[in-house]
């Protein structure tokens, strides 16, 4: 139990009592994937609307087409970018340096996702709504987007999943910390990071809380599939 | 406001002091095809006009060219004019989304919105003009009623429109349509998608309607048009492959006196 509601105990011989837990990194990644996924939504769905609603312009062929490059860039790219851009210049490792490069990584996610499910949506809907007098912008919000609402919400999950999961870019962003923080402008501790850097000690106690830290991140990503499963599901039922 | 074309014999349409909606030398394109071409015709006050002929000449982009939905395909052009009380429906003044709310459609397929209630569904249009809740509900019955639905569906207003059968959604589109008061109902093949009994029910409709609205319906069913029509229009493709009215006039003469050759064909149905 004190896996889940301790921090971090420094190790040492013939210690007695609790050997600390993981308690910072579940906060600290739930703050960081949490700041990323409101950075990240409402850009990844404005964009996927605008790719779906606006197909044919030059800007959408661009936007589209960054957003697959961004989707393929490997995520320690991505971390190092936010390095440079925003570490060094802060001079602070700080867990919103973290989100922003989560952020980035999630966006193509939900934009694709986005545009995908807008576009299932029959055209006789918008037609509907056209011929009701509505302008482009309302038809969009109020008809097309909650007809999409379901897919629209599994993309942002996969996206929550996959940052999650990330080490690559906290590594160089986020650093670490062994203290319970909430401040997202300074170094934070986060389940990926934690696990690669105990992974790395030469202390068993260490090593297990490891393989705790991961295991929660594979149930997280599980438990967010089920979640999808679940909501797809009741959406597709007539 | 008289009508001449090169067929003018066969075009005889009702006289211009009851005309609603004229069209004048109106060709609509998508990208270089003609699929229209220049066509002249009156559309009667609180009548019911309908427009027939093989597919794919141009009925449903005639049609959708009247509130201005045809402009909304990527690549269409649209030369001519619409008058609508003989103010053109194209002229640079006019806003498309507040001639749509004078002129409403129903189409082919019924297309409630799934995600809304039956209720919802009808108050749409409303909701779009910032009219206030209680005209709201009161439009919910009233046009229900219109839409011969209301006795079906007033105990259950707050179910999904989905829950409806086929005809029951396709009334509920007219009662959406019909919701925000406009002057003319464009209906494109509004039965197609249904059984006969609902075919029926429909047919009724418009019949009850015209007192009230112009109408304008496209059909491939002759004998649709032959029972809900007052005017019939008449459409066939040239040799290029555009659509043009070939004779247009009072439902009787066209089905049993046609002045054309190519009309009498289609509707004996020996083409088509």
């Amino acid at each position: 139990m004190d896996f889940f509601t301790e921090t971090f105990r420094p190790v040492t011989i013939g210690a007695r009592g609790g050997a600390g837990g993981v308690l910072h990194a579940i906060v600290g990644s739930a703050l960081i994937v949490g700041a990323a996924l409101l950075l990240a939504t409402p850009v990844g769905i404005l964009a996927g609307i605008y790719l779906a609603e606006f197909r044919g312009g030059a800007a959408a062929t661009v936007i589209r087409f960054c957003t697959d490059v961004l989707s393929a860039v490997p995520s320690i790219v991505v971390g190092v970018t936010a390095y440079v851009l925003i570490v060094q210049r802060t001079r602070q490792f700080s867990g919103l340096a973290g989100s922003i490069a989560l952020a980035a990584l999630m966006v193509p996610i939900i934009t694709r996702t986005t545009e995908e499910m807008l576009q299932l949506v029959p055209q006789t809907v918008r037609e509907a709504a056209s011929a009701l007098g509505a302008p482009r912008w309302w038809a969009t919000l109020t008809v097309v987007l909650p007809m999409a609402m379901g897919g629209v919400v599994t993309g942002v999950l996969l996206a929550m999943a996959r940052a999650a999961g990330e080490t690559a870019p906290l590594l160089v962003t986020v650093l670490g910390n062994n203290q319970l923080t909430v401040d997202l402008f300074g170094p934070m501790q986060a389940l990926p990071l934690l696990a690669y850097r105990y992974t790395e000690q030469p202390f068993q106690i260490l090593n297990e809380q490891a393989w705790g830290a991961a295991l929660i991140l594979v149930l997280l990503v599980l438990g967010t599939n089920v979640a999808v499963r679940v909501l797809t599901r009741r959406r597709t039922r007539p | 406001m008289s009508i001449t074309t090169t067929a003018a014999s066969a075009i005889r349409m009702p006289p211009a002091s009851e005309a609603h909606l004229v069209l004048e030398g109106l060709t609509l394109r998508y990208g270089a095809r003609v699929a229209v071409a220049r066509t002249d015709l009156t559309i009667p006050r609180h009548r019911v006009t309908a427009i027939i002929g093989p597919s794919g000449v141009g009925k449903s982009t005639l049609l959708r060219a009247l509130n201005r939905l045809h402009e909304l395909v990527p690549g269409a052009g649209v030369e001519g004019r619409v008058l609508l009380d003989g103010d053109d429906i194209y002229g640079p003044e006019v806003d498309p989304i507040l001639l749509r709310r004078r002129v409403g459609m129903v189409f082919q397929q019924p297309n409630p919105l799934a995600t809304r209630s039956i209720a919802q569904n009808v108050t749409i249009g409303l909701e779009l003009v910032g009219a206030p809740r209680r005209e709201r509900m009161m439009a919910v019955e009233w046009a229900l009623r219109r839409a011969a639905l209301w006795d079906e569906v007033r105990d259950r207003l707050d179910q999904p429109a989905t829950s409806l059968s086929g005809g029951q959604q396709q009334r509920l589109c007219i009662a959406r349509a019909l919701a925000v008061r406009p002057e003319v109902i464009l209906m494109d093949e509004p039965a197609s998608a249904l059984d006969p009994i609902a075919t029926a029910r429909i047919e009724d409709l418009i019949a009850e309607l015209a007192r009230e609205f112009t109408i304008v319906i496209v059909t491939h069913n002759m004998q649709q048009a032959a029972r809900v029509a007052d005017f019939t229009v008449f459409m066939t493709q040239n040799e290029d492959g555009a659509g043009h009215v070939v004779e247009a006039g009072p439902t009787r003469e066209i089905f049993t006196a046609p002045r054309d050759r190519r009309t009498e064909d289609y509707i004996t149905g020996r083409v088509g």
